[in-house]
């Protein structure tokens, strides 16, 4: 393998250097918990501040509404548990998506084992939740609304200013007649550190970040919370972040978030024009090189990195290790690379066929990413499908072209 | 995850792809919707299993199986073919990742459902000459 190209960044993306490099003092040198009183706890109490509120800058938010967590698991987790019980007086109902990261479903899952009802809305074919649907799944009881910024499969992004401005007409007409507001919640995920992001004007209460995935350290993240949101903690023990999240602050991850959102402050808007041509040109060349190829995710309303594609009559996990081999990372939502039996819940909640979905491929573009990689996936891309096609068992049509053919010839 | 030395072998080159036009036998197992779907052709002489190939859709696992059971079951009589388990494929391939051994039952169930056919088509053969 004499090269290597990563196009997997929606997993995960490469330390920024520069973050590496503003995290490094805060192993072995600025040590100090931050609870501590004494002077030499001085550095990291200051550097915790100053992430914070570099944090709270890329969200248009205040320094005091940033909490760090672990991760975005922990932040979904976090936000949804935490407005369910600090509310459960005044409702029991909470409205997600059926796309939404595994984070916030199964913890709506689990909610719905504790009693709460969860109401699971639809999206169209291009993966866009419907607004009518979600208003007209909220009654009386209806304490939650959690609906992901962008779909990490397909790089969809969802209505949120509308969806935000919609709430706050229901939630002003609530207050006037004494009823209880609802919050609205986004895991954001996908967008942070991609797109520009202002929790005022999308009308979020809560929001969930992650830093490995815009270039900064594993292991940290953050949940915005809206000031005078009524929540519960996660974890309990000392007096941490505003007695909302115990636990030592991880300085040198949280160091690095900061870092991660001051980049990206800097270079999203320039690196979102790069992707975007990037992932058009092999978007382009995937549809005039291999046919029988379905595109996924929404036309324009897309993540600019995002490329998910669903090559009919090829399984995904089988063209990922023929990719591999040839030094290209990409991911599937296939059921044999998901560990279950089924293939990609996103995918079948836009209606694609499974034995369709099983065939999809996406590629998530990053930083590093130049056209040489890109037109090394043209290369190779179309010889794999050729060859995993010509082992198909699926019927040829007189024209010569595959079909789908489960009855015996 | 990860498939041995073996099973990459058997999926990045396998053996008797392809489909035998006039087979004796033809055999499917599998279901799309579940991602893996395959197909087995035989040709049978004197009882002994003289040609086979395969079509595979499917992940790599199910593709180094059906490589491998194909390997396995040429030259071998019906009956011993019938006796190809599962764990004997996934064995040859020096061991499958726990959950991908139930493509290994993709293998065995293909081959059965080849040889059932090939024994009906005898039969309804035998009942012609009657």
């Amino acid at each position: 393998m004499d090269r290597f190209i990563y196009l997997d960044h929606n997993a995960t993306t490469p330390t920024d250097p520069r973050v590496v490099e503003a995290m490094k003092p805060y192993f072995s040198e600025e040590y100090g918990n931050p609870s501590s009183i004494y002077k030499f706890a001085q550095e990291a109490r200051e550097a915790l501040e100053v992430a914070r509120a570099k944090v709270a800058r890329i969200l248009n938010a205040k320094p005091e509404e940033i909490f760090f967590t672990s991760g975005g698991t922990e932040a979904d987790n976090f936000a949804i548990k935490g407005i369910a019980y600090a509310n459960k007086e005044k409702g029991n109902r909470i409205i997600t998506s059926k796309i939404e990261h595994h984070a916030v479903l199964n913890t709506c899952k689990w909610l719905e084992k504790q009693g709460f009802k969860v109401i699971y809305v639809d999206v169209d074919r291009y993966g866009i939740v419907d607004l009518d649907e979600i208003k007209s799944a909220i009654t009386d009881k209806t304490i939650l609304i959690t609906i992901m910024h962008a779909n990490n499969e397909i790089g969809t992004i969802e209505p949120i200013r509308e969806i935000g401005k919609m709430l706050q007409e229901i939630n002003e007409q609530r207050i006037t007649n004494n009823k209880p507001r609802i919050y609205f919640h986004t895991d954001a995920v996908q967008t942070v550190g991609k797109i520009p992001i202002d929790v005022s004007e999308l009308d979020i209460d809560l929001l969930s970040l992650s830093g490995h995935k815009f270039y900064g350290p594993k292991g940290v993240g953050a949940l915005f919370i809206r000031k005078r949101t009524k929540i519960d903690s996660l974890l309990h023990g000392g007096h941490h972040e505003r007695n909302r999240r115990a636990g030592t602050e991880n300085i040198p991850g949280i160091v690095g978030l900061g870092k991660a959102c001051e980049i990206a402050m800097e270079e999203q808007e320039k690196e979102e024009k790069k992707l975007k041509a990037l992932r058009n040109r092999l978007e382009k060349a995937i549809v005039e090189k291999i046919g029988d190829v379905v595109i996924n995710g929404h036309p324009e309303q897309r993540l600019a990195g995002t490329l998910n594609i669903c090559v009919k009559y090829v399984e995904g996990e089988s063209m990922l290790l023929n990719l591999d081999f040839e030094g290209i990372t990409a991911s599937s939502g296939s059921a044999c690379t998901s560990g279950s039996l089924e293939p990609s819940h996103v995918l079948l909640a836009l209606g694609i066929p499974p034995e369709v979905a099983h065939g999809s491929l996406r590629f998530s573009l990053g930083r590093d990413n130049t056209e040489e990689d890109i037109d090394r996936v043209i290369e190779f891309l179309p010889p794999i499908v050729e060859k995993l096609r010509a082992m198909s068992p699926f019927g040829r049509d007189r024209e010569g072209g595959l079909r789908w053919n489960t009855q015996k010839r | 995850m990860e498939y041995s030395e073996k099973v990459m072998e058997h999926f990045m080159h396998p053996k008797n792809v392809g489909r035998i036009e006039d087979a004796d036998g033809v055999g499917r197992a599998g279901n799309p919707i579940c991602g893996d779907i395959m197909a087995i052709y035989i040709k049978v002489k004197d009882d002994v299993i003289t040609d086979i190939k395969f079509e595979t859709f499917g992940c790599g696992a199910a593709i180094a199986t059906s490589s491998m059971v194909t390997e396995l079951v040429k030259g071998k009589t019906i009956e011993e073919a019938l006796k190809i388990t599962n764990r004997a494929v996934a064995e040859a391939l020096d061991g499958l990742p726990p959950i991908k051994m139930h493509c290994s039952l993709l293998a065995e169930e293909g081959v059965k459902a080849a040889i059932t056919d090939y024994k009906k088509k005898q039969e309804l053969n035998n009942k012609g000459k009657l």
